[in-house]
């Protein structure tokens, strides 16, 4: 869907993006992460032709990026942007008109959005008279309302209360399965785990990690177990085929937290633990995308 | 194109709905015509509004005492008594001034507690060259009647005489459209452009830039505003005009049958026709002959040309200095910043207008009002000024052409620092980083 190749962003004085490349596959809901300041908002705007990198290119489904494919594009920036003292209605209206919509068709849509969103009453009011989470449903109407077959999302949870955040959710995963591929930036990893199906970290300005989220987790195991036995307390040994990383006394039994040495197989602990004591349950400890965003980012710099 | 369009319609819409418009529309004609009143009215009357002075005149000549003419703020009173009791005692008397006059009637001198007033030192030497004047003639032995007919002034009639025939020159009139459509333009560009800044910092400020410019293009956003922005000036030109057009014609059917007592106005042409429907208001109260004269060349001005020229200048004018204020608005992340940039548009204008009101409006034909009404940067105001007094038909296309390629060199520029400025945010921009930003790519 969208190929990011070999971008290349200067600003005077310092290199927002270097050489970075990116693939996009239709359909998917895609995490673009990376600290503050790793030039996310740069390749997000590059994407949305805001500005125009110094080399490289995007395509969007192989054709150069243009200005026929403002109209397919749907943008929430982070920073919400709307006319304080216009109608919301009317600015609806205009954003969805300047996207490429006809007046006609736009109030239409319009209409069934407010009306999902609950605010069917607000198409009079100005946007200063409403509150924060109320201005980004709106943002998050004008941004939807063309039907764009790309959602660039940029933190598009910040500001809304946990039930207004879960209707905000599922209405993204339903645009996802209704084929709208999605870019999705946000520092909160929870929310990455939930519904990206691949991911790019990005880190000063190069993108240090990129592929599904399957295989960075996948990737990112260190073989880590926690091992619940009764016994006594577990001495370490030369022949254990793991380190012990804590052992500790728990609700009556103990807990083993536990990383398998190298060429050892979970049968080989299950193999060594079985003569020494009843074992109540093992669990690998799968790395969070905030671990391995963590760990990442600490280990390129 | 179509979405310049859009924005066009945004800004106008979003402006001329509003109820300042039309608060605007209506009572800024209302204001005008109030204030230049006021102030001819100020003017014509100022005798009345300063204090009584009073001037004890020691008279050793004889020749003008009881002949001095008490005037609305001043008054004279004779001295039987020796200069030197009455220096003596000046201090005391409350007098404002001691007029001594000795019988050569050289070196004569005012005493004053305080510094006398330039006015009142004028009126006091006019009255008494003037006394002296006639006694001197009458001394001679000229009768009193060939000295009125001697003392009749002469009234010059200014007319145009070209190919086409001759006309009255209506100089008066003249100065007085330029000076009105010259101030109109420099304030307009002022407040207009200021408009056009104040929106781009809004639309910056709130980051709806952000989601438009992930629409249009940023040339298309500035040029949309601009344009947007000077259809909402037109218009309330066009409307102040008309308003101006239906005024008059109130006021000059009104003269046709008013007869009342001529008001205490005898404000100089200048002020009066600072509207046609502020010379027409006025002239209602006043139907002298003086003013009906007026009326008339009023009347016979090439309204249409000067309507259409100004409205040219100003549309132009505006456009490239709203580009200016366009890229200004782009570079600040608040109003208050502006200052540092303000300058180089503040200088060319107040410039123009010091230099057009003191030096064009007498001077239409020199050679530096011919350059001023050249350069995009001062031609506006220049040209205003000049075009009530005629110009020639090649230097306004020349004018008109420089300026609208002025205006387009001036957007290209304009929205080269535009397109960068409006998504830097917390950045405090100078001169040289407009420079950098002006150097960047597509």
């Amino acid at each position: 869907m969208i190929s990011i190749r070999n971008i290349v962003k200067q600003y005077s004085g310092h290199r927002a993006l270097d050489d970075v490349s990116i693939e996009i596959e239709q359909g998917k809901v895609f995490g673009l992460l990376g600290p503050n300041g790793a030039g996310k908002t740069s390749l997000i705007r590059i994407i949305n032709q805001i500005t125009a990198p110094d080399s490289g290119e995007v395509l969007m489904n192989g054709q150069k990026l243009g200005q026929e494919h403002v109209s397919r594009i749907g943008y929430l920036p982070e920073e919400r942007g709307l006319y304080k003292k216009m109608e919301i209605g009317e600015q609806i209206l205009y954003f969805a008109q300047l996207k490429g919509l006809s007046k006609a068709d736009a109030r239409a849509r319009a209409k069934y959005w407010f009306e999902k969103m609950q605010i069917t009453g607000w198409w009079n009011k100005k946007v200063e008279d409403l509150s924060k989470g109320m201005q980004q449903k709106v943002q998050f109407v004008s941004t939807v309302l063309h039907e764009p077959e790309l959602l660039i999302l940029d933190e598009p949870f910040t500001g809304f209360d946990p039930v207004n955040a879960e209707l905000i959710k599922n209405e993204i995963l339903e645009l996802n399965k209704k084929g709208a591929t999605i870019i999705f930036s946000t520092h909160r990893m929870e929310s990455v785990e939930e519904l990206c199906d691949s991911i790019a970290l990005l880190n000063l300005s190069h993108k240090i990690l990129d592929g599904k989220m399957k295989d960075i987790r996948n990737n990112n195991r260190t073989g880590t177990y926690i091992l619940k036995y009764e016994g006594a307390a577990l001495l370490p040994s030369a022949t254990q085929p793991f380190s012990i990383l804590s052992d500790t006394e728990l609700d009556g039994g103990r807990q083993l937290t536990l990383r398998i040495n190298a060429g050892n197989k979970v049968n080989d602990v299950l193999h060594y633990m079985l003569p020494l004591a009843t074992i109540n349950a093992l669990e690998e400890i799968v790395p969070t995308m905030n671990e391995i965003f963590i760990q990442t980012v600490s280990k390129a710099r | 194109m179509n979405k310049i369009w859009l924005i066009i319609q945004r800004e106008y819409l979003s402006r001329v709905k509003k109820k300042s418009f039309l608060v605007m529309t209506f009572l800024v004609p209302v204001l005008f015509i109030g204030v230049f009143g006021l102030a001819g009215y100020l003017v014509a009357n100022q005798n009345e509004f300063g204090d009584k002075k009073t001037v004890q005149v020691v008279d050793e000549s004889g020749m003008f005492t009881n002949k001095l003419r008490n005037g609305n703020n001043i008054e004279y009173s004779y001295s039987t008594q020796s200069y030197a009791t009455e220096k003596a005692a000046f201090a005391k008397s409350g007098r404002t001034y001691l007029l001594h006059i000795p019988a050569s009637l050289t070196d004569v001198q005012l005493y004053s507690e305080k510094k006398a007033s330039a006015l009142t030192i004028q009126n006091i030497e006019t009255e008494l060259s003037d006394i002296a004047q006639t006694s001197r003639l009458l001394t001679a032995g000229i009768d009193t009647a060939m000295l009125t007919k001697a003392r009749k002034p002469i009234n010059v009639e200014a007319r145009q005489i070209t190919e086409t025939g001759e006309k009255d020159a209506q100089t008066y009139v003249a100065y007085a459209i330029g000076f009105v459509s010259a101030m109109l333009i420099y304030m307009s560009l002022f407040i207009y452009g200021a408009q056009v800044m104040r929106g781009v910092i809004e639309e910056k400020v709130s980051r709806v830039v952000e989601v438009i410019i992930s629409s249009v293009k940023p040339f298309q956003l500035m040029m949309g505003k601009i344009l947007g922005i000077g259809m909402v000036g037109l218009t309330q030109f066009v409307l102040w005009i008309l308003l101006s057009l239906i005024l008059s014609t109130a006021g000059g059917a009104l003269l046709m049958h008013s007869n009342t007592p001529s008001a205490p106005m005898q404000m100089s042409q200048m002020q009066h026709a600072a509207s046609p429907a502020a010379a027409m208001a006025a002239a209602g109260q006043t139907p002298d002959p003086n003013m009906t004269k007026v009326m008339h060349s009023l009347q016979s001005i090439p309204v249409t040309y000067t309507v259409c020229c100004f409205l040219f200048y100003f549309l132009f004018g505006y456009m490239l200095y709203s580009a200016v204020f366009a890229s200004v608005g782009s570079a600040v992340d608040n109003e208050t910043e502006t200052q540092q940039f303000m300058l180089p548009i503040t200088l060319p204008l107040v410039f123009t207008l010091i230099i057009s009101m003191n030096f064009v409006i007498h001077n239409p034909d020199s050679s530096l009002s011919v350059w001023l009404s050249m350069i995009p940067f001062t031609s506006p105001i220049a040209m205003m000024m000049r075009i009530p007094f005629g110009v020639p038909g090649w230097q306004l296309a020349l004018s008109a052409f420089f300026l609208v390629a002025g205006f387009l060199l001036t957007t290209w520029v304009a929205s080269r620092i535009y397109r960068v400025g409006i998504l830097m945010y917390g950045k405090k921009a100078s001169y040289k980083e407009l420079i950098k930003w002006f150097m960047y790519k597509e």
